[in-house]
């Protein structure tokens, strides 16, 4: 019943015209989560709501707005909660630095363990230069 | 009663691992208390066992008065899913991670190699204690041996997605991998007891690691291929957070396969080494406690129960805070032997420490930030794949870029330039990639790149073997003959490395897809083929009823057919897709089934996926996996030599 509603959801704005909108559509399509099922994005989810928001997506996408604007537009529409990318702001800051500030703490990390590890550095024997 | 006798040894196997904890950790030297301690061992993991084949045999005979089985079980399920049912639960499962904690101790236990009576005592000793955390856990707050009154006539059944011969042996992989990581973790409490971790030491960690690196990989593998084929929706991985659950401890463990190989060889990193088990293993913890609390939501997490997550949570706890606690006191005490220079076999390998490590903590932040944000009243966000697509594959990426150079390099100092000049051949190699990615995709540059590391990583393992080939003297295929076991294993695993990029970069980057309503007759063109439904057709399975849909695809290459299913299990709510898939060389068709569309004519819907080389992912992690696996048989060839 749910992927009758779905499909012929996906089916009546069809396949859009143009392949890279198609493209763009399909990308989003896979980044906004189902707000009704656990963890998965609408491009996978069979729920009806998930049908509904793939139009929606569409209707965005041949309108001519822009990734950004569509975020936006189910942003304010569903919470953040719809993002699996979600925004930069005040909670989300220090998710996107992480990765940075990681390899800032594993750089430190790696360079005061050469310091220490090159001091014992000495010259090869002929023995260890074997593999 | 066979439900009785098998919680009795449970508890039995309790009470053994408790002993086998103390005996342990006291460390006595007197020859019959050494035998004593290990005798216990195995008569711990016996116990275990004894319990694991009891709640099988109640599966097997379907005994409903048992609560877990009641609830996973059905009569008319193949009595091999009724055998997998025993681990395909939270009950059962939390058993199994007892079994595979004991069984680990006492091979652990059995096998005393040269790194000393004190560590190899208090390494048995902490193993018991984990084992006897995790039988507490099992007996106490998931018994598996429950019993249910009134008794139903009939089982609720398994989750008919679960029904399946890839997620049958999923869990086992899985937990052999978790659970490994539980004995490197009781070496290095050993050793920061005994304020010693030498090259011994690593020499007994060393089979450990790889045991636990090598399932971790295959029940990722096996689970991901499951998703693949079963969940219908043409992807293989969604950095869904249970998914992530096991690709951080496979990070933390596949640093620690090649930092343990530093310590066994020059005595180095044992710092690090220790510091890498503990926090595996709190990896391997928290996937449990991800999975088993049902904290985050997820397509996968099938057990929810908040109260055994916070139980999991407090072992996950006191293994920690003993671990980084006896870490940061002790540490600082052991000895730094043997330094390196900045261009080394050593150097590269801290480097892929730190890539994988930062990777492992990018992954562990991105997974527990929705939590964390939550939990401080920020409301709901998700993070999902774009978020980790962002940041852990550059990440890889610049990790695989530098990884041919590793094993070009020789041990202490190493000569960069002569490295870069052997390896010319494959940089080439990628560059034409590069380029040739670049031209035929309209410029896109994100798969081109990832090809082009792909292509890198293969043209470097096949310098390395080439390299490592000319040491020998004769013919070619004399001198392939005799290359070291080692040679072989890290080559394959990093061609792995490359043919699994390659697979994961393509299907991401060049996928298709199409959703079409079909009727019986009618055809379509997708991805340079014609996909035409045959017939649609009604078929009785053993526990299920099923819409079976036969296509004929026209290529290139001739006519084929393949089928798509829906089946209905009458104990599910919703039916399960089992899709058609077509293999070729450059990839799989792929066919999912959906329902007959109302006032279609009796047209089907339809969706088609192409998936372009997707089959080089799963060949890659195999592998790797078989790089793994001849190095363990490497390490057995030289212990055996050695004694």
């Amino acid at each position: 019943m749910s992927f009758v509603a779905a499909l012929v959801a996906a089916l009546a704005p069809a396949v859009l015209a143009d392949p890279a909108q198609e493209a763009r559509a399909q990308a989003l399509e896979r980044e906004i989560r189902c707000v009704q099922c656990e963890n998965e994005p609408i491009a996978q989810s069979t729920a009806e709501i998930a049908a509904d928001m793939r139009r929606l997506v569409r209707e965005r996408v041949a309108a001519g707005d822009s990734d950004a604007e569509i975020r936006a537009y189910f942003r304010q529409r569903y919470g953040d909660f719809v993002l699996f990318r979600p925004p930069w702001d005040a909670r989300t800051w220090l998710l996107w630095s992480a990765p940075f500030l990681l390899l800032a703490a594993g750089l430190a990390v790696v360079l005061a363990l050469r310091r220490r590890q090159g001091e014992g550095a000495a010259p090869l024997t002929p023995e260890e230069g074997e593999r | 009663m066979i439900a009785e006798i098998g919680a009795f040894a449970a508890v039995l196997a309790l009470m053994l691992s408790l002993m086998q904890g103390a005996m342990g950790l006291a460390a006595s030297k007197r020859d019959s208390r050494v035998q004593a301690t290990a005798a216990i061992a195995q008569s711990a993991a016996a116990l275990v066992l004894f319990a694991f084949v009891c709640l099988i045999a109640l599966f097997v005979r379907s005994d409903f008065t048992v609560a877990t089985v009641a609830a996973n079980s059905h009569v008319d399920k193949p009595l091999i899913y009724k055998i997998a049912g025993a681990w395909g639960n939270h009950e059962g499962s939390m058993l199994l991670w007892s079994l595979v904690s004991a069984l680990f101790g006492a091979i652990y236990a059995s096998a005393r190699g040269k790194q000393g009576l004190g560590l190899w005592s208090r390494a048995v000793g902490v193993q018991g204690l984990v084992t006897a955390g995790a039988l507490i856990y099992t007996l106490f707050l998931s018994n598996p041996f429950a019993r249910l009154d009134p008794a139903p006539m009939q089982g609720s059944g398994l989750n008919p997605l679960l029904q399946d011969p890839a997620l049958a042996a999923h869990p086992p992989m899985l937990y052999l991998g978790y659970v490994g990581m539980s004995i490197p973790f009781s070496l290095a409490i050993a050793a920061l007891i005994q304020g010693n971790a030498d090259q011994a030491w690593a020499r007994a960690l060393r089979p450990w690691t790889l045991v636990a690196w090598i399932c971790l990989t295959l029940g990722i593998a096996l689970g991901s291929y499951w998703a693949y084929y079963e969940l219908g929706w043409g992807g293989w991985w969604f950095w869904d957070p249970v998914e992530n659950a096991s690709f951080m401890p496979w990070l933390v463990a596949a640093a620690l396969v090649h930092s343990s190989i530093v310590t066994e060889r020059r005595g180095s990193l044992a710092s690090w080494t220790i510091l890498l088990s503990i926090m595996g293993f709190g990896l391997a913890l928290l996937g449990t406690f991800l999975v088993r609390s049902g904290v985050l939501t997820s397509v996968h997490a099938f057990a929810v129960d908040p109260q055994r997550g916070i139980a999991v949570l407090v072992l996950l706890g006191v293994a920690m805070g003993a671990g980084f606690g006896l870490y940061a006191w002790r540490a600082p005490k052991l000895a730094q032997p043997s330094g390196f220079a900045a261009v080394s076999r050593e150097s590269m390998l801290v480097w892929n420490n730190f890539g994988l490590a930062v990777a492992a903590g990018v992954v562990l932040i991105g997974t527990i930030y929705p939590l964390i944000v939550e939990a401080a009243g920020g409301g709901l966000i998700s993070v999902g794949p774009p978020f980790f697509n962002m940041t852990v594959a550059p990440l890889l990426a610049a990790l695989f870029l530098v990884l041919p150079l590793g094993p070009m390099l020789t041990w202490r100092i190493g000569d960069a330039r002569a490295a870069l000049l052997r390896l010319a051949p494959a940089a080439a190699l990628a560059l034409l990639t590069l380029i040739i990615a670049l031209a035929s995709t309209g410029w896109r540059a994100v798969p081109a790149i990832g090809l082009a590391v792909g292509v890198w990583l293969i043209g470097g393992g096949l310098v390395y073997l080439w390299t490592r080939m000319q040491r020998g003297e004769g013919p070619p295929l004399a001198k392939l003959a005799i290359l070291p076991l080692a040679v072989w294993s890290m080559t394959l695993a990093h061609v792995g490395a490359g043919v699994l990029t390659i697979g994961a970069v393509a299907e991401t980057g060049f996928r298709s897809e199409q959703a079409v309503a079909l009727a019986p007759g009618e055809g379509v063109a997708f991805a340079g083929r014609r996909v035409t439904l045959l017939e649609v057709g009604e078929l009785d399975g053993p526990n299920y009823t099923a819409t079976r849909a036969n296509f004929r695809i026209d290529s290139a290459g001739g006519a084929q057919t393949v089928s798509a299913e829906r089946r209905f299990y009458p104990t599910a709510p919703t039916p399960t897709t089992e899709v058609g898939i077509l293999s070729g060389l450059d990839g799989d068709l792929y066919i999912a089934l959906g329902e007959p569309v109302r006032n279609g004519g009796g047209a089907w819907a339809v969706r088609l996926y192409h998936n372009p080389l997707v089959h080089f992912i799963f060949l890659g992690a195999l592998m790797m996996a078989l790089g793994g696996a001849l190095s363990l048989l490497a390490l057995a060839r030289r212990s055996r030599s050695a004694t």
